[in-house]
């Protein structure tokens, strides 16, 4: 809703102006005005002491799809790598499960470029039917023939929500798929519930590097749509009892592609997986390492652990390690289990990326690092004594059992 | 080649404090800046015109002081600025400030359209195969590198990149005209010359409202957006802080005994 300022009650004070992020208030004439640069984050509605600021319910009626009851149903778009379906697809299914549940309606995976197997693994995951599609055209990842062919189904079927995973492959092909519909989508997920009023889907993600948490609604379009970040929500209960519909789709039109992959190379590091969204435990070096032979003992602890290695900014700006380890804001953004930062200060860059991981470790020489600050557990002092003591430690838990 | 690069000024989220009393944002003396990634974009769009001639424009939907961000671009060498500009985008969403910019290149025709891979305000990474979607044109996303481009008189071409996947790389080939979107790892941006600097100076950005683009209001900004911000609030802070005792194998003992417990080894 547009905010507006009622002038009678707007003191001046500018406390307004100090809290907007986007820079859209200005004071004119002694009393506050919001320009056109507004993002609605509400921001200065709380700033605001007088409650000087209101949201203008006036225009509320949006033009949108007439019927908004003829959309049922809870879809999850499952992604395949390699013709094995992400880990991601089984936590949708969990979440979208309860969805389901508190709407009463059927819940549904999409599985382009997998076997009939994958699709049946899907059932048993938690989804009442699975549109399916084995067209080679999907073995790699191309966008048109996913957005095509998932939109022609959505078109035909009408669910009401539809998820997908907020990896390299939901985020590129999903804004088509929305852009196409002419619905709402919101990115990279982390709570989704239904608002029991309405029964519109209440997305909630971070913004603003993390800062701040926002709550979005698509109240007057259908599907709604939403990409999930992975490892924030639990995968269903696998139930090989269970008994679900698998429907066979063609590609047919949806077939033509203008942007072809010719190779795909899988990135691996020996027995590492470099995938930091869907690591467990993530062991991230800075410019604390001091060179690239540092991160060796990263990859070893990595092993020790089952995780894999991630970098600040400033190790990959030195050509450390490479840009796919990167983590924070113009990197990846990590929710690992277990995340231990190794020489790294902690820029708030770097704090968004990881600062919601359950466990954090912080390793630093530096007692008063930024990092300590997000940290569970810290330890203050030279990483070539802690890392090869931690290592040995580990070796002896393991050894031991 | 005609190339489009779409960018966005944004506060400088490095710079944002959260007020701790309030759980609010201090806006306050945080500089707005070209969001990041479009820098890379810039860099790509004026490689590709220094290796294949043409033009390069910079496109922004914003208020009147987003004008900084095109005279900034230009005076890294893009030729040309567009501002799509007016209170109607006002609370724009993805879908909505997507419909305005695919306008925007519409009317100006690209063979090329370069993004960022997204915007460190609003991190969605949406706006870029929106506007592929809304031109009915290809795209690739997460482009890391530019491995050849090629176009004919005919305006007949294509461009293979190099994508960065979740587990890996692909080689993709898309035909021009197409969109891509671009992580750091692409390029170094170049700094303003002197010459970028005057031209940024007396260069005239064009303005182009949603009536200019073939808009009406009701598309674009707040009305034209499906997607609404309900609230907004500040994530709870972090707690269970435990800072640990003793000389460093003692931590370190204390350590591995703690993420046994949590079950993390």
């Amino acid at each position: 809703m547009p905010l507006k300022v009622e002038k009678n009650v707007c003191s001046g004070c500018g406390a307004c102006i100090t809290v907007c992020p986007y820079d859209a208030i200005k004071m004119e004439g002694g009393k506050a005005e919001i320009g056109e640069y507004c993002q609605l984050c509400q921001a200065c509605l709380t700033a605001c002491a007088e409650g000087a600021i209101k949201e203008y319910k006036g225009d509320l009626e949006k033009p949108g799809q007439a019927d908004l009851s003829a959309y049922k149903g809870v879809w999850v778009f499952a992604e395949q790598r390699g013709g094995k379906v992400a880990p991601v697809a089984f936590e949708l299914l969990g979440e979208g499960g309860k969805l389901a549940g508190q709407r009463g309606v059927e819940l549904c995976a999409v599985l382009f470029g997998a076997t009939r197997q994958e699709a049946r693994e899907l059932v048993r995951r938690g989804a009442d039917k699975v549109y399916f599609c084995d067209d080679e055209i999907f073995t790699n990842f191309e966008d048109e023939p996913n957005a095509g062919l998932l939109a022609s189904l959505i078109n035909e079927h009408r669910p009401e929500i539809v998820l997908a995973g907020a990896t390299a492959i939901g985020r590129s092909f999903l804004p088509r798929v929305a852009a196409r519909l002419k619905t709402g989508l919101t990115a990279d997920c982390t709570g989704l519930e239904i608002e029991p009023e309405t029964g519109n889907l209440i997305q909630t993600r971070p913004a603003y590097g993390g800062n701040i948490m926002a709550s979005i609604l698509s109240p007057g379009t259908r599907p709604q749509m939403a990409t999930v970040r992975p490892k924030v929500m639990k995968p269903g209960r696998c139930d090989d009892s269970r008994q679900g519909e698998i429907i066979e789709v063609k590609a047919g039109e949806f077939r033509r592609s203008r942007a072809k992959v010719l190779a795909s190379i899988r990135e691996e590091e020996g027995a590492m997986k470099v995938n930091l969204q869907e690591a467990d435990v993530i062991i991230s070096g800075g410019r604390g390492l001091k060179g690239k032979e540092g991160f060796q003992m990263l990859r070893e602890l990595a092993v020790l652990l089952g995780g894999t290695v991630g970098a600040s900014r400033a190790a990959v700006d030195e050509g450390w390690i490479p840009y796919c380890h990167q983590v924070g804001q113009t990197g990846k953004t990590v929710a690992p289990k277990l995340y231990i930062a190794c020489g790294i200060s902690g820029a708030v860059q770097h704090l968004v990326g990881m600062q919601s991981s359950d466990i954090i470790v912080a390793i630093n020489k530096n007692p008063e690092a930024p990092i300590f600050n997000v940290a569970t557990y810290g330890i203050v002092g030279d990483l070539n004594e802690i890392l090869p003591l931690l290592i040995r430690k580990l070796k002896e838990r393991k050894n031991g059992r | 080649m005609r190339i489009a690069v779409c960018i966005k000024q944004v506060p400088d989220t490095a710079e944002v404090k959260i007020n701790r009393e309030t759980g609010t944002l201090v806006r306050e003396g945080v500089p707005s800046i070209i969001n990041p990634y479009d820098m890379h974009a810039i860099e790509a769009a004026l490689g590709l015109r220094d290796a294949l001639g043409g033009k390069v424009t910079a496109i922004t939907m914003g208020p009147p002081q987003a004008e900084a961000a095109l005279r900034e671009a230009i005076s890294m060498g893009v030729d040309d600025g567009l501002l799509v500009t007016g209170r109607e985008f006002a609370g724009a969403d993805t879908l909505a400030t997507s419909r305005a910019l695919s306008g925007a290149i519409r009317a100006i025709g690209a063979d090329l359209i370069v993004c960022g891979k997204q915007a460190i305000d609003g991190d969605t990474a949406q706006v870029g195969p929106e506007v592929a979607e809304f031109l009915d044109i290809p795209h690739v996303s997460y482009v890391r590198k530019i491995i050849e481009a090629e176009i004919d008189h005919e305006a007949r071409g294509s461009i293979k990149v190099e994508r960065l996947m979740d587990e890996g790389v692909d080689v993709v080939q898309a035909e021009l005209p197409a969109l891509i979107t671009v992580v750091r790892e692409l390029n170094t941006p170049r700094l303003p010359s002197l010459r970028g600097k005057i031209n940024a100076k007396k260069t005239e950005i064009k303005k182009l409202s949603a009536a200019e683009i073939g808009l009406t209001p009701e598309v674009v900004g707040f009305n034209g957006s499906p997607t609404q911000v309900k609230k907004i609030f500040t994530p709870a802070p972090r707690c269970g802080r435990r800072v640990l005792e003793g000389g460093l194998e003692e931590q370190v003992e204390a350590l591995v005994k703690e993420l046994m417990e949590k079950k993390c080894l």
